[in-house]
């Protein structure tokens, strides 16, 4: 009768761990017992859009791993959780992919909100998180592994190009309301002063706004040269036809983006999107063999003959073979093995050359810029000579030489200096 | 300032199209139908299917997207809201599961997808309409220019309003509508087949919303979620308007439309949302039945 709690926590805790005891004998007998890895995006809900592209890409560098003989031998084993485009919904499942099945290494989150909910979680249990999608910067984890651009890699060569080659000198900068395009924004004006340009205003539509009219009014009657847009999700769509609906051209006065890719292009069909500009690492139209097979094998993959590729989906392709180097490398597939074997790490992707900088673990990559034609793919007008090293702290200040984001963390003296 | 104005106009055409069909199931027949949106995007998706698999315009899709999404309204008002009259509340949880259902069926292509087949035009991406050319871009009217597309859907909008208005207060019909509306057990007792009118008239909201999803696919983004935004601002307008009224709703988006439009001229877009919620809530305050409102006996 004396069954209280405690002792049969206790009890229970004896029982685990002789249940667990014959299994660790068979672990290190069996060569071939599965690497379990988490992959986390969202499968419902708004972001599904996009975000199930992500998965998918994910899924197919690892069964293509997997295909040619796993992880030192091991093959991989995904399981698949769904962030049902909800922050809240993010932290839960992450808990649960790194408390309850005790998953080290997990891909994930396309939104900044989604990855701001679940650091937490990796950062006190210290698992590694890879984060695939450009984002605004500011951040500084020794548990994220970012695969994506961030603004200096989107703007460093987009905006004085557009002075240099376009001659535009006066923006009309946009965006939606929420942090990346706010930074974004922050970035752009630093860049726009050193090339001798100026900016009209700045100024802000709501997140899943789609109602456009006044805006583009706003940019008609404002005198600016260039729009450079950090308009996100589904409301670029609506953006672009409203711009056009209102007899502005690309011609005289295009929209030079940063977010708009290949998927929000086949939606608001080419015709809207002619003569515009985006400033991406990755296009589906890059002309390399590697790229063409990819974009074939992932349109196999998904069944779907007319599937798009794009940034992030490329990101999250490739970062999986950085993560399988990094545990070759190391020899083992734990957090702190991850996170030093991945420091340096190279990998020829479907969009070039990438490096995971030893740093701040972001990486590196090659900025390019495009041009949109009528058949909805973009054509290279642009591209960096080689990959350029990942700032994350640009907005602030940081530069290649002065770097805020290092192998000891963030330095906050610096960032106050600023 | 002409262009201005013409964006009110415009803002409060594209609110009218959402609320029209909402100002009928709602105002006359009192149920709150939270899967209105969802028939916005039925239409919608009409749209998109139409053009890839009928080869239809855009145009042809208007009268197709109202019979589908008219059918779709008479067959939840048989299945579902009939055994739900009287019961506000209820109508709005049903209905609302119902608006969960048509998006998860879109998204996942009728569960299709489960079996690895994909049909194009669905799906939880974001899908592609064709307009056609003559419709982007603009007109010029007495020197100013004006956007064809916009000033397409004003028309439409005046049009569906008149044939409302013809329904409701010129036919046969609509005085039964009216006479449901005002006292449904007398009209019963008068012999006015109230079954029967009920499934019309929400059919037909259903039809015209269905009409407004077509102009919607045309300039804003076509996915499973577009429609629940809209049914928020539908609502707005209808409450406001006076639940009931034709002309209040008519006169409400209106109003809501040149505030949106002006204050967002004058400052910017996020605070003239804000500024139209807080007018809403001052109208709701000072005038709870809203703008035009009839005593029901």
């Amino acid at each position: 009768m004396s069954l209280n709690r405690r002792s049969l926590l206790k009890a229970s805790g004896i029982g685990a761990s002789t249940l667990a005891m014959p299994y660790f004998f068979h672990r290190s007998a069996a060569a071939a017992e599965p690497l379990r890895v988490g992959v986390l995006f969202s499968l419902t809900g708004g972001l599904s859009i996009i975000e199930k592209s992500l998965s998918d890409a994910t899924m197919m560098a690892i069964t293509e791993i997997n295909a040619s003989g796993g992880v030192m031998g091991r093959p991989i084993e995904a399981v698949l959780e769904d962030g049902a485009s909800d922050p809240k919904t993010y932290n839960e499942k992450a808990s649960k992919l790194v408390i309850g099945d005790k998953i080290v290494t997990v891909f994930g989150s396309y939104t900044s909100a989604s990855r701001k909910a679940v650091l937490p979680v990796f950062e006190k249990h210290d698992a590694m998180y890879f984060y695939p999608t450009y984002y605004e910067g500011f951040e500084c984890s020794r548990n994220v592994v970012y695969t994506g651009a961030v603004p200096n890699q989107q703007l460093s060569n987009f905006i004085p190009w557009i002075v240099k080659t376009l001659g535009k000198k006066k923006f009309f900068i946009v965006g939606s309301n929420y942090i990346y395009p706010r930074e974004m924004a922050k970035v752009c004006k630093i860049l726009m002063k050193q090339n001798g340009a100026t900016y009209v205003a700045d100024e802000y539509l709501e997140l899943g706004d789609s109602e456009w009219g006044s805006m583009v009014n706003k940019i008609k009657n404002s005198g600016c040269d260039a729009v450079l847009s950090n308009v996100v999700g589904d409301s670029v769509v609506a953006f672009y036809r409203e711009y056009k609906n209102q007899g502005l051209t690309h011609e005289t006065l295009p929209i030079c983006a940063t977010v708009t890719s290949e998927i929000e292009i086949a939606a608001m069909g080419p015709e809207y999107a002619v003569g515009s500009y985006t400033s991406f690492p990755y296009f589906m139209a890059i002309d390399t063999p590697r790229n063409k097979a990819f974009v074939q094998r992932y349109r196999s993959f998904v069944k779907d003959p007319k599937a798009v590729t794009h940034h992030a989906l490329e990101s999250s392709y490739f970062q999986v073979f950085l993560w399988k180097q990094a545990v070759e490398k190391a020899g083992k597939a734990t957090a702190d093995a991850v996170r030093e074997g991945v420091r340096g790490q190279e990998f020829d992707s479907p969009g070039g050359h990438v490096t995971v900088d030893p740093n701040n673990l972001h990486t590196y990559l090659t900025p390019r810029i495009a041009q949109w034609q009528a058949d909805g793919q973009g054509k290279i007008v642009n591209a960096y000579p080689h990959p350029i090293e990942p700032l994350p702290y640009v907005a602030y200040g940081e530069t290649d030489s002065n770097l805020f984001c290092t192998r000891n963390g963030l330095d906050v003296a610096k960032l106050r200096k600023s | 300032m002409f262009d201005v104005i013409f964006i009110g106009l415009s803002l409060g055409s594209i609110l009218l199209l959402v609320a029209l069909g909402l100002a009928i199931t709602y105002g006359a027949m009192g149920v709150i139908n939270m899967a209105h949106g969802e028939m916005v995007m039925v239409g919608a998706y009409t749209t998109v299917m139409g053009g890839l698999w009928l080869h239809i315009g855009f145009l042809a899709s208007l009268p197709l997207a109202f019979v589908i999404t008219g059918l779709l309204g008479w067959a939840i008002e048989r299945i579902v809201v009939r055994r739900l009259y009287g019961r506000l509340l209820d109508t709005l949880l049903a209905t609302w599961g119902v608006a969960i259902l048509l998006q998860q069926a879109v998204r996942l292509e009728f569960g299709l997808s489960f079996f690895g087949i994909h049909i194009r035009g669905l799906g939880p991406g974001l899908q592609n309409v064709k307009v056609p050319a003559w419709m982007t871009g603009v007109v010029s009217i007495g020197g100013d220019q004006v956007n064809i597309y916009r000033l397409f859907i004003i028309l439409v909008t005046a049009a569906l309003t008149f044939v409302t208005w013809l329904l409701m207060f010129r036919s046969d019909i609509g005085i039964q509508v009216r006479a449901i509306t005002r006292n449904p057990r007398m009209a019963a007792a008068c012999g006015i087949d109230v079954q029967r009118i009920n499934a019309l008239t929400f059919a037909y909201g259903s039809g015209l919303a269905g009409v407004a999803g077509v102009m919607m696919s045309g300039f804003k983004t076509v996915f499973p979620d577009m429609g629940s935004a809209m049914v928020v601002d539908g609502f707005m307008v209808v409450v406001v308007g006076g639940v009931g009224s034709l002309l209040g709703s008519v006169l409400s988006a209106g109003l809501l439309g040149q505030v949106n439009g002006g204050v967002a001229a004058v400052t910017n877009d996020i605070l003239a949302r804000a500024v139209v919620f807080g007018l809403v809530i001052l109208i709701i305050i000072i005038k709870p039945t809203g703008l035009f409102s009839f005593k029901g006996r």
